[in-house]
């Protein structure tokens, strides 16, 4: 099976308000079609790492690997790219731009791509919407949503250029439970359905027990996986 | 790769939803640059009238005999003398004519001089004009009058008859408007002229003259030249001045030099006469551009703000717009586009209101016994100054625009994500 994502020897330091090293050695893959988990403390970098895989954060030392490539020390504006093709984000907070159509959130970053036109991106919106039930929605103001219908928006936001991975930053934390569900059921779905490739940062134990793997995070330091 | 329509989409987007700020910030550049064309086009249409009212009644150069001392006394000549210190006391000017000497041959030169539009003879005479028992000194200019009409707009000052009455009746005059107030005189009557020697004549007012100017007009006046040649009992060569009028107004002052060493005569050219009204244009546009720029400027810093706010309010935004692929330099453009957007919407605006407001100020009466040619206030209406303002619109936005997108530019989403 292939590798969609691989980290070798990670470290990571925060400079300021005093030298911390925040990730220490770390390394790890993340095969394709994956559903891998990250669980932690509070404080013990997973966060960190994930920003780091996501090309986000650029401060690090080590290799990182995306679809067996090395993307570490390449340009930001190439970085960008990279993440805009390749990296799904969904986040904690649902991070939508409030003055636009829910339609529009989601098109954005494939209109940023560029390589679709634009009646063909509406329809893969569309069809992103409607396979997160959602299409109803479409042409609301993203701020005029509830909070599990604009996770579920910012879902679609992700997956709109068809990513190797989908990466999330506690992506239930701000949810009910019966939305965390929900947004668990969608994950899973991807996974099983079109083998997407998943790396979930969360808190939440119940969650986590049920991906394919859990990457136990301590003080900087992988000590189970 | 820059895809502007999504980075003008998103800008338009958000220039829509703050429809308030981009109006208010829109507003500040519209009336920089109004206030700008308004200012500018009015004080360079009075500056071009007031220099029309000096300058067009200035030759472009004047030929006259100036009494001046001898540069050289005769002892400087000697040989004798010449380390010597030579002291000579109360040295008086020679004695010698008013009339430039060879007038005629120096007419008929100019006349075939390439670049002279046309050359006219002009005497000066003191005289008394007489009515009644009122006697007032002034001057008598005797003209070419059609010439005068081809090569000055005198006919522009001529407010009662023609230039054309003047040249049939050898025996009329155009008065000086002031004169005709005091001697309460008009067109039609009759006054009688004395030369400083004492000989009368009488002539026949064809016209009135008023220059504007009241101290020209309470004591000059016009008529045909013949008609002072034989007031003055003098030959049909006397001519005390002669007035040049050039194709190319920048080569007056060296033509005017070249002719006061090849004729032996003063020439004053049209710069030397009229130093201080440039001056006076200078200082008035000095002052135009100093308010126009200060108005620009606190219009450029309303759009600084505005873009600073809308920046800081867009914090997440721009966080997101980063994490999903957005690279520094497309979240730059998306703001710098707005500023521009601003820019170019107020500035055109602008240029709309300038030249309303110009229109307006263009059709409000102003009458004024010192000039009669103009009825309403006057206008510049200069491509060139349309031109600036949006330049000067644009550039202002795009460094009001330019310092608060770098900062959106250098962002770290990963900073303002975590921080929530």
């Amino acid at each position: 099976m292939s590798i969609v994502l691989e980290a070798k020897n990670i470290n990571k330091y925060f400079k300021k308000p005093v030298l911390f090293h925040v990730l220490k050695n770390l390394n790890f893959k993340v095969k394709t079609g994956e559903f891998a988990s990250i669980m932690g403390k509070s404080g013990s970098g997973k966060s960190t790492l994930l920003y780091i895989l996501s090309t986000m954060d650029t401060d690090y030392e080590g290799q990182l690997f995306l679809n067996e490539e090395l993307v570490t020390g390449k340009p930001n504006t190439l970085l960008s790219r990279i993440r805009n093709k390749h990296i799904g984000f969904v986040f904690q907070f649902h991070y939508l731009l409030s003055e636009f159509s829910v339609l529009e959130n989601v098109m954005l970053p494939a209109k940023k791509l560029g390589v679709k036109s634009h009646s063909e991106i509406e329809y893969d919106a569309m069809e992103k919407l409607k396979m997160l039930k959602i299409d109803q929605l479409a042409k609301k103001r993203a701020s005029r949503i509830s909070g599990g219908e604009k996770q579920r928006v910012a879902i679609a936001r992700a997956l709109i250029n068809n990513p190797s991975v989908l990466m999330g930053d506690e992506p239930t934390g701000n949810l009910d439970s019966y939305n965390a569900e929900n947004v668990f059921q969608i994950f899973k779905q991807l996974k099983e359905d079109q083998g997407l490739s998943l790396l979930v940062v969360t808190h939440d134990i119940d969650f986590a027990k049920r991906t394919d793997r859990i990457i136990q995070m301590e003080d900087g330091q992988i000590i189970n996986q | 790769m820059t895809n502007w329509k999504v980075i003008l989409g998103i800008a338009k987007t958000h220039l829509i939803t703050k429809m308030k700020s981009t109006t208010t910030a829109s507003l500040g550049v519209t009336f920089g640059i109004g206030a700008y064309i308004t200012l500018v086009s009015f004080m360079t249409g009075l500056n071009g009238m007031l220099d029309d009212l000096v300058i067009n009644q200035t030759p472009h150069i004047h030929l006259y005999n100036e009494i001046e001392p001898s540069e050289q006394q005769p002892i400087a000549l000697h040989e004798e003398f010449e380390n010597a210190l030579n002291v000579v006391h109360s040295i008086k000017p020679k004695q010698s004519q008013k009339k430039i000497h060879n007038a005629l041959p120096i007419l008929n030169y100019l006349k075939e001089t390439g670049n002279v539009k046309g050359a006219t003879p002009q005497l000066r005479a003191q005289i008394f004009y007489l009515s009644g028992s009122i006697e007032l000194g002034g001057n008598l200019v005797g003209v070419d009058i059609m010439e005068e009409v081809r090569l000055s707009n005198i006919q522009d000052y001529i407010i009662q008859g023609t230039p054309e009455a003047l040249k049939n009746n050898n025996s009329g005059i155009l008065l000086g408007s002031g004169l005709a107030n005091k001697m309460s005189l008009s067109t039609g009557d009759r006054i009688q002229v004395s030369t400083i020697k004492g000989d009368i004549f009488p002539l026949k007012i064809v016209g009135i003259y008023q220059s504007g100017i009241a101290d020209i007009d309470n004591i000059q006046s016009f008529t045909n030249l013949k008609t002072v040649q034989q007031i003055l009992g003098e030959a049909e060569n006397y001519v005390t001045d002669i007035n040049v009028k050039l194709n190319d107004i920048t080569e007056a002052a060296t033509m005017s030099r070249r002719l006061e060493r090849q004729f032996k005569v003063k020439a004053i050219d049209i710069n030397e006469a009229n130093a201080q009204f440039e001056t006076g244009s200078n200082i008035r546009n000095l002052i135009t551009y100093a308010v126009s720029i200060t108005l620009l400027i606190v219009a450029g810093f309303g759009i600084y703000n505005i873009l600073n706010m809308l920046i800081y309010e867009k914090m997440k935004d721009i966080a997101i717009l980063k994490a999903t692929g957005f690279s520094g330099t497309d979240v730059q453009l998306i703001f710098m586009s707005q500023a521009m957007i601003i820019g170019a919407i107020g500035g055109i605006l602008g240029l709309v209101v300038g030249y309303g407001l110009t229109r307006l100020i263009d059709n409000v009466a102003f009458e004024t016994e010192a000039l009669p040619t103009i009825t309403t206030y006057p206008i510049n209406y200069n491509i060139m100054y349309y031109i600036i303002g949006i330049s000067f619109a644009l550039i202002s936005t795009f460094i009001a625009g330019y310092l608060p997108s770098s900062k959106a530019k250098r962002i770290d989403p990963v900073q303002i994500i975590r921080g929530t």
